[in-house]
């Protein structure tokens, strides 16, 4: 059921404010969500003040400049710092992206915003819980089914044409930029299945290797799994690395609809 | 660890407002208050068959303030609903779901659908003989 506002708990305090040293010139500020499991006190926001002469472009380095200069217990995941782990997925500005490509320039003028992934249970800081998006994942068997056997000699072949379906749903991360940025997720993540996992789902659909096609359109084939979709396209607007999984959805929607026809 | 007590991190309160989320927000919005517009429009129709009194009641009513307010308000929402409507229909055939275009579309709907507003209320007031 939808619930517009925050949980007692949850509920954002003003925080700390660490100042830029002395002598700092080119100043940027960074507001940012904390959380600690081991104090039992609510959310706060932190302010934190960066010289940007003597940190990297991206948002990504300010939030490690910070860890290693200023506040060595701000919290968050960060691997490959090229956007293609999805591990430092969080709200910046407003919107989900990854703040290893996110240029600390792009940000609207004033202070920089970050949160974690939205409408999510967090773990410590800027780390949401992803175990439940995991799960989904895995309800879709995101693997080749197929009854025939392999070639003993080589790969299942495929012709370009039929590879060619598969770009733009292949190069997803799983993030979960999207599926936190789709309030019918915030609303009903227990049971809609959510951006992420319905392109990963037809990236398995389309693909012309497989042969489960029939049985992947019964399991979402639901009011909820796959048709809380109400064409909303945060997923698409939002998604760092120009995916358009609104797209994948239709496309799945449009298969059910042709194949009772 | 205290899993049980773990926050849900901010959504509405933080997210950026983006044209194609309202679009969508004021579909369902426009779509409860015609929902409710048809008691106004139903009490019209029992009006004009139970006779000239209770016709003249629920006339006045609608030509006072606050029922100009009221269907100037319903006007809108019907416009909206309606044009928002084509063009989900559109989306659900697969076109116009790139970023550029949708939020192209939010906008077209959006601005279009006050103009469909004004040129109603333009003949209303036209026939009516002015405010």
């Amino acid at each position: 059921m939808a619930e517009f506002t925050l949980p007692k708990n949850s509920q954002v305090q003003q925080g700390k404010k660490y100042p830029a040293k002395a002598g700092a010139k080119n100043i940027r500020t960074f507001r940012i969500y904390r959380w600690n499991p081991d104090n039992g006190e609510n959310p706060r926001v932190d302010t934190y003040e960066v010289d940007l002469s003597t940190c990297g472009p991206m948002v990504l380095d300010a939030l490690i400049k910070i860890k290693n200069e200023i506040d060595s217990t701000l919290t968050f995941r960060r691997s490959c710092r090229e956007g293609i782990c999805g591990s430092c997925a969080m709200n910046i500005d407003g919107t989900n992206t990854l703040a290893c490509t996110k240029a600390i320039a792009d940000c609207s003028p004033g202070d920089v915003k970050i949160n974690p992934l939205p409408h999510m249970q967090v773990i410590k800081d800027l780390i949401p819980d992803l175990t439940h998006f995991y799960a989904q994942l895995a309800s879709v068997k995101p693997w080749l089914r197929a009854e025939t056997p392999a070639p003993p000699d080589k790969e299942r072949l495929q012709s370009k044409a039929d590879r060619a379906k598969l770009d733009g749903l292949y190069e997803c991360i799983l993030c979960a930029c999207c599926s936190t940025s789709c309030p019918s997720y915030w609303w009903n993540s227990e049971r809609y299945l959510g951006p992420a996992i319905l392109l990963q789902a037809y990236r398995w659909i389309v693909d012309s290797r497989d042969e489960d096609t029939g049985a992947r359109l019964d399991e979402l084939e639901d009011p909820f799994k796959l048709y809380r979709c109400h064409t909303i396209m945060n997923c698409a607007r939002t998604c760092p690395k120009g995916l358009n999984p609104t797209k994948a959805i239709t496309e799945i929607k449009k298969l059910i609809v042709e194949r009772a026809s | 660890m205290s899993a049980n007590a773990r926050p849900t991190s901010p959504h509405l309160q933080i997210y950026r407002w983006q044209i194609q989320m309202v679009a969508s927000i004021l579909h369902r919005a426009t779509g409860v208050a015609l929902a409710a517009g048809t008691i106004l429009l139903l009490t019209a129709l029992l009006a004009l068959a139970s006779g000239q009194p209770a016709y003249t009641a629920v006339h006045a009513f609608c030509a006072s303030w606050i029922g100009t307010l009221l269907l100037l308000g319903w006007t809108w929402a019907l416009a909206f609903h309606f044009v928002n409507g084509i063009r989900h229909l559109l989306q659900d055939l697969g076109w116009g779901l790139l970023p550029a275009q949708f939020v192209r579309s939010s906008w077209i709907v959006s601005i279009s659908s006050l103009a469909l507003t004004v040129l109603v209320w333009a003949c209303v007031l036209a026939q009516r003989g002015g405010v």
